[in-house]
């Protein structure tokens, strides 16, 4: 494990520490209510523009519905209501002047299980960019694809079949190719709901490994299950639970000097 | 576990598991039996359909006729030798016809004699000669032989020799004319022959001349004004319920009548679209525009269910994935959601048709049940359609038209047969798998 971390943090631009870090994400008092039932309460948590923050706690603790309020996919749920703001560069995404599809344009997203459209690779990626107009020609979009396909590691294991289905692929493969969706119509922030989880652990280490380059161009928020994991990708961590936040810090330091003794009961697996 | 236990205790014979296992499997074996023998009668009662409908009915689909040299006189046709359209359309061919017969019979002048050769023509004889003159007015003045259909009584006892046995005076014909018919058959002048008037005609008194092309333009029309109207209002309607509308009270009241519409009997569409369209309306009765929009709204609760249906499998996470890069929920919808359910609503669409194609009671209400004999040059004009043609015939009393009403029975059961296969080609073809 610790291979694996000094091998990527080598790979890679040193970590930053939190002087020079930049709020990208501001959520101040951040309430959500699923009908009369509040799964989250007050929080406040601000993310670091180009770092890898990382939300952990047990099941049902609200990291993933704070991660789902940061590109309103919560509005989907009819009963959902979010209060308080979250400010992306100083502009709250809750105002009601603000249009959801150009919010998510910015914030893109990666989910818990891969989930390609069941078309070819190359319509995967093309979607997003077709969509928003960001290619005028042919070439531009084929640009795109190569490039977005080329940062999420993929090009060179489907370069030369790109009209394939998506879901062809291995899930490891289909979770990059969602990764490159996503990063194909150049998000400022990126968000993971547990990417990891549906892989086995060769797959997860080259997905972490491409986190941590993503880390350079990208703002990204990452929900995990795996304490490892958090500890090997992300600067900063935040602990939740029970629809609270009960530490957020720097990852070294929740990791090994956590102040509150529910982070050091939960990371030594006491409970959870 | 706990049941071994408590055998353990009590000291049962070890047989105890072993018996269980035993009535297990018993069941289990009785079970696949029951289920099997379910299957099984259901299958022997559609055998059974089918031989029945298919032995009655696949001899309407040839038909006996006459071969008979017809000599095709100038002076009967037309004296004036000008050859115009009109007087060759209104000249006597029945008298042509009946020349030909009394030449080949050998009937003298005598009338009873003369009468008895005549009904063993179809009266529908003459239309066939005047067709062969208009068609190629160089014929009149030569003579050629010509199959000219046979009467629908001479084609039933043709088909069916246990009629011979029935008494002469209990007879459609007489000792005679079978004898005439023994005659004919000998040399070769009667047989049978492909019955293409079973395809192209409209309704006719005598059966040998009826047929269902009347009939299926008429079901024809309603097909697609159902498939233009129900189609995209129902696709619309299952779409915006499924999609966009609020799920509130009156979301769900409407979901409950649908379903309810569904389960609607069918003849209170047609007392609906009598009230409706023609009576509110002032739609022309009889008139398959009228007929396709009553099938279309009947038709429309089983379209919508189905695309509910379609549309609520679509899993979850295509629809996170476009709305993740930033789809609106309209493209969400049209990119993604509708192609994935696209064979689901083609299948119920197709399914609900076919419901539709062999709907009769509420025809009968809008007056679709009328005697047809010209083709419907638009929705507009009268028409009857496949299953009211099956009900009319059925209640007729020639023997002539038992047989046909097999054959449109069957013609019917072939198109169903044809949509259904379609439908399930449809679903294999463009289903998809993530």
């Amino acid at each position: 494990m610790t291979d694996m971390r000094t091998a990527t943090a080598a790979a890679s631009a040193p970590p930053l520490s939190m002087t020079d870090a930049v709020p990208k994400i501001r959520g101040r008092g951040v309430g959500v209510f699923y009908g009369a039932k509040q799964a989250l309460f007050d929080v406040d948590l601000d993310i670091m523009r180009n770092q890898v923050t990382a939300l952990i706690g047990p099941s049902g603790c609200g990291k993933s519905t704070f991660l789902r309020c940061i590109n309103r996919m919560n509005d989907v749920i009819d009963v959902c209501r979010v209060t308080g703001e979250i400010l992306l560069d100083d502009e709250n995404i809750y105002d009601p002047k603000v249009d959801v599809v150009q919010l998510r344009a910015k914030v893109g997203m990666v989910f818990q299980k891969p989930n390609p459209f069941p078309k070819s690779i190359y319509e995967n990626v093309a979607y997003g960019p077709r969509i928003h107009g960001l290619a005028r020609t042919k070439e531009e979009l084929d640009e795109i694809v190569q490039s977005s396909l080329k940062r999420a590691g993929l090009i060179k294991e489907v370069h030369d079949r790109l009209d394939q289905p998506g879901t062809g692929l291995s899930g490891g493969q289909q979770q990059r190719l969602c990764i490159a969706r996503a990063i194909a119509v150049s998000p400022e922030v990126i968000l993971m709901d547990e990417p990891c989880s549906a892989l086995d652990p060769i797959a997860t280490a080259t997905i972490e490994e491409l986190i941590d380059e993503l880390r350079q161009n990208f703002t990204i928020v990452i929900v995990t299950h795996s304490m490892q994991q958090a500890a090997r990708v992300s600067q900063r961590t935040a602990f939740f639970h029970l629809g609270n936040i009960v530490e957020v810090g720097d990852t070294e330091q929740i990791f090994t000097n956590p102040r509150e003794e529910r982070t050091q009961a939960y990371i030594t697996g006491r409970f959870g | 576990m706990t049941e071994m236990a408590v055998d353990a205790t009590t000291g049962a014979p070890a047989a105890a598991p072993t018996d269980r296992l035993r009535k297990r499997y018993a069941a289990e074996r009785r079970f696949r039996l029951y289920g099997l023998g379910a299957v099984i009668l259901g299958l022997a009662f559609l055998v059974a359909l089918f031989t029945s409908i298919v032995s009655a009915g696949y001899g309407a689909f040839v038909q006996n006729a006459i071969k008979l040299d017809v000599t095709f006189s100038a002076d009967t046709i037309d004296p004036s030798g000008e050859r115009k359209p009109d007087v060759l359309v209104g000249a006597d061919y029945t008298a042509v016809a009946r020349a030909a017969l009394r030449s080949a019979l050998e009937v003298g002048s005598d009338r009873q004699l003369r009468r008895d050769a005549y009904a063993l023509l179809s009266k529908g004889a003459d239309v066939q000669l005047r067709d062969m003159v208009l068609s190629d007015p160089s014929i009149v003045g030569t003579t050629r032989p010509v199959w000219l259909w046979a009467s629908g009584n001479v084609d039933a006892i043709m088909k069916d020799d246990s009629q011979r046995q029935i008494p002469e005076a209990n007879r459609q014909l007489n000792d005679r004319q079978l004898g005439w018919l023994d005659q004919l058959k000998e040399q070769g002048r009667l047989a049978t022959q492909f019955n293409s008037v079973l395809f192209t005609s409209g309704a006719s008194s005598d059966p040998e001349l009826s047929g269902i092309g009347v009939a299926a333009i008429g079901s024809l029309y309603m097909m697609l004004i159902v498939l233009l109207t129900a189609l995209p209002v129902g696709v619309a309607a299952a779409i915006y319920l499924e999609e966009f509308a609020p799920k509130n009270r009156w979301t769900d009241l409407i979901e409950v009548n649908i379903n309810n519409l569904a389960a609607v009997p069918s003849i209170v569409f047609g007392l609906l679209g009598l009230a409706i369209f023609i009576g509110f309306m002032q739609m022309p009765r009889s008139a398959p525009l009228v007929g396709g929009l009553v099938l279309a709204l009947m038709t429309l609760p089983v379209i919508i269910i189905a695309t509910r249906a379609a549309v609520k499998a679509v899993p979850p996470s295509i629809r996170e994935a476009a709305l993740g890069v930033g789809a609106s929920h309209m493209q969400t919808v049209t990119h993604h959601v509708l192609p994935l359910a696209l064979p689901g609503i083609l299948t119920g669409t197709i399914i609900g048709m076919a419901r539709a194609l062999g709907e009769t009671a509420p025809l009968l209400l809008i007056g679709m049940v009328a005697f047809v004999v010209e083709y419907p040059s638009t929705p507009l004009d009268p028409a009857t359609a496949l299953p009211v043609q099956v009900y009319l015939w059925a209640g007729a009393p020639e023997r002539g038209f038992v047989e046909r009403t097999s054959a449109a029975i069957i013609v019917l059961l072939a198109f169903l047969i044809v949509m259904n296969a379609l439908a399930v080609f449809l679903r294999r073809k463009f289903e998809r798998r993530w």
